[in-house]
């Protein structure tokens, strides 16, 4: 039984990994405020900056670091344009999207079919001994391991740090936090960055690991899976990275099940994860003022100081 | 999806200000437009389709500007960039995808000094034609290999959606592959997209897990092919040769050759001799080929394989042909018959063999 169960939930483990990432560093981003809807293009530059990098290097180390700060990057520009020109985030963050779309294809453009070997997986001594269990939690590659890492430290930020209370502080009032001595500026600027390397990453998952090739477009939307997350998650790290999972996990088990020849249709089946998020979110925004509480009040306003 | 629409519109708009300002300049050439469901970058479908846009733009850079929008949406989408393709003043438009049949044929009607040519339709006009490659014949090549090759006697399929187009090539494979192994099985995913690398690695990761040793799909990106390698499991690339993504994997690919055709239409539209037709091209045409063959393939199976090739060019070979039963066992071609191109176009039953059912 084992063998057949754990290549499934391997399978899940990788398809879920890039939207705990995307997912998490934009609930840190909207928790301070911001809402950066250019996930989709922070992603896909990560992906072919990790890729062409770990294509020249062959290092899989730089790669990840490079995917990071790539997405960190195109952030960047974003927290620019919001924070310090006033841009609509909205409409910021959609045309970021756009951007590294098309920035992506450019720098991707000489690197369509190369190769990358692939991220080695590491085993926890001890550990991966355990049958089933063992292979299944305790042999993935760094990546994996670093999505539960975040989701730990993000989750432990918020609820026990100073610093979690002033980023809250911050998204749910900004004006309160700017006439206690808080930047604003700054500690917007410094959620984006984090989310933006957040981002790359999950890029970098899908073009190092995940399928470790470039192809134009390759996030497929993944991205935008991730900001339905954050909303799924009511804006907690740990509920998004459960919505990663089941989303992730309903994808693959639908395919197992139809090479099982199960006779539902397809097209069904492939609805199954969507349905299931807009299930779960009926559920969990009925209660319209529960809802309110756990959004930030200033999700998405612009700041300045002499408003 | 509000927010892809959204950024559709930003695209459109930003499209139609390209398409105002480039009008005037280029005012004495005829103008080419193609619509891709990808990327151009997918180093498949939509990719060889690009290949043939730039052999017009190389063979009549003087005389014809081409211009292309890709990864466009079925459906309402699809609609406006074509429109505006066609109110930009294009005298030629090829839309490459069988999702865009309707809103070509619709289009058509209202443009109709506009010549729009729909790729693997089957619905024609006086200005709309049809084009597309009889890759089933390909299929049939790659699944005689298979049908070799194969240890498990199972054979996975990475399928996009449930159009006649894929099923023929389903069928097509099963019905090649138990002529030399009649034990085997071809057990099929269906992803829902022609393009998600991550998906379809993930489904032919699914069918390796259940056994299959041979992957093949019908959708557009290399990673399946991937995931074969990865698995050590044999795979066929599907469109344009995807060796360098599967060196080991690779049996072989099946590749789409759309340049001489889109060279011989514009050429047509450039004399005035355009007219509505259908045209359904296979190794014959040079529409379809294959890729070289893996040389870990046995040298009588490579035999085997080209002898079909040359049979099916000189028409003494034909994929479908009788007896073939459906999966409920049914004669659906009767002994010694062959299929017609109607019965092809519109194939919409599983032969014997395969598991499972057609989604409806």
């Amino acid at each position: 039984m084992s063998e057949l169960f754990v290549p499934v939930l391997l399978t899940i483990i990788t398809a879920s990994t890039p939207l705990v990432f995307a997912a998490a560093g934009e609930v840190v981003v909207e928790k301070s405020g911001v809402l950066n809807l250019g996930v989709e293009g922070m992603m896909i530059v990560g992906a072919v900056i990790a890729f062409a990098v770990g294509v020249k290097t062959e290092s899989a180390a730089l790669a990840i670091i490079s995917g990071a700060a790539g997405g960190m990057l195109t952030a960047f520009i974003f927290g620019f344009l919001t924070l310090r020109l006033l841009a609509n985030q909205v409409a910021t963050g959609l045309a970021l999207t756009i951007f590294g779309l098309g920035l992506s294809a450019l720098i991707g453009h000489g690197f369509v079919g190369k190769t990358f070997s692939g991220l080695p997986k590491i085993g926890v001594p001890f550990l991966e001994q355990i049958p089933v269990l063992g292979p299944l939690l305790f042999v993935h590659d760094i990546l994996v391991y670093l999505s539960v890492i975040a989701v730990f430290l993000i989750t432990y930020v918020f609820n026990k740090t100073r610093l979690g209370l002033i980023i809250r502080a911050v998204g749910e009032n900004h004006h309160a936090a700017h006439s206690i001595g808080y930047s604003i500026v700054w500690v917007r600027m410094g959620c984006i960055l984090f989310g933006g390397s957040m981002a790359g990453l999950g890029g970098a998952y899908l073009s190092l690991a995940y399928t470790p090739l470039w192809v134009e477009g390759m996030t497929a939307g993944r991205g935008w899976i991730a900001l339905a997350l954050v909303v799924f998650a009511s804006w907690r790290a740990w509920r998004a990275f459960f919505g990663a999972y089941l989303f992730g996990g309903i994808t693959i088990i639908q395919l197992h099940a139809q090479g099982f020849g199960v006779d539902i249709a397809s097209q069904f089946l492939s609805m199954l994860p969507y349905l299931a998020t807009i299930v779960v979110l009926v559920l969990i925004s009925n209660n319209s003022s529960r809802m309110m509480l756990n959004a930030p009040a200033d999700l998405g306003k612009s700041f300045h100081a002499s408003d | 999806m509000i927010f892809k629409r959204l950024i559709l519109g930003v695209f459109l708009i930003t499209g139609m200000l390209f398409n105002a300002a480039d009008g005037s300049a280029a005012e004495k050439k005829a103008k080419v437009g193609f619509v891709y469901v990808g990327p151009i970058g997918d180093h498949g479908w939509s990719y060889q389709h690009n290949a043939g846009r730039l052999a017009i733009a190389r063979t009549f850079s003087d005389k014809v500007k081409t211009t292309y929008v890709e990864s466009v949406p079925y459906g309402a989408d699809a609609t406006r960039v074509i429109t505006k393709l066609a109110r930009s003043g294009h005298d030629l438009i090829f839309t490459t995808s069988f999702g865009y049949m309707n809103p070509t044929l619709k289009i058509a009607k209202r443009f109709p000094k506009v010549k729009f040519e729909h790729a693997t339709g089957y619905k024609r006009s006086k200005n709309l034609a049809t084009y597309s490659g009889r890759f089933y014949e390909g299929r049939h090549v790659v699944g005689l290999i298979a049908g070799k090759m194969t240890k498990s006697n199972i054979l996975g399929y990475v399928a996009s959606f449930p159009i006649p187009e894929v099923i023929r090539g389903i069928n097509s494979t099963i019905i090649a592959a138990r002529s030399v192994n009649p034990k085997i099985k071809i057990k099929v995913v269906w992803v829902s997209t022609w393009f998600d690398p991550g998906k379809e690695a993930d489904a032919a990761k699914a069918l390796i897990a259940q056994g299959a040793d041979v992957i093949l799909q019908h959708t557009d990106s290399p990673a399946p092919l991937q995931q074969a390698q990865k698995n050590k499991v044999w795979a066929v690339g599907q469109a344009s040769d995807m060796v360098n993504f599967g060196p080991k994997a690779q049996l072989t690919a099946i590749i789409d050759d759309w340049n001489a055709y889109y060279i011989n239409r514009t050429k047509a539209m450039l004399d005035g001799t355009w007219s509505s037709q259908d045209t359904w091209g296979g190794f014959k045409s040079g529409m379809v080929k294959m890729a070289p063959y893996n040389k870990a393939i046995p040298s009588d199976v490579v035999a085997m394989a080209e002898k079909a090739k040359d049979g099916i060019i000189a028409g003494t070979v034909h994929p479908f042909t009788g007896p073939i039963k459906d999966q409920s066992g049914k004669i659906v071609i009767p002994a010694g018959k062959m299929a017609d191109d109607g019965m092809l176009l519109g194939m919409n039953f599983y032969v014997e063999g395969v598991d499972g059912t057609i989604p409806k």
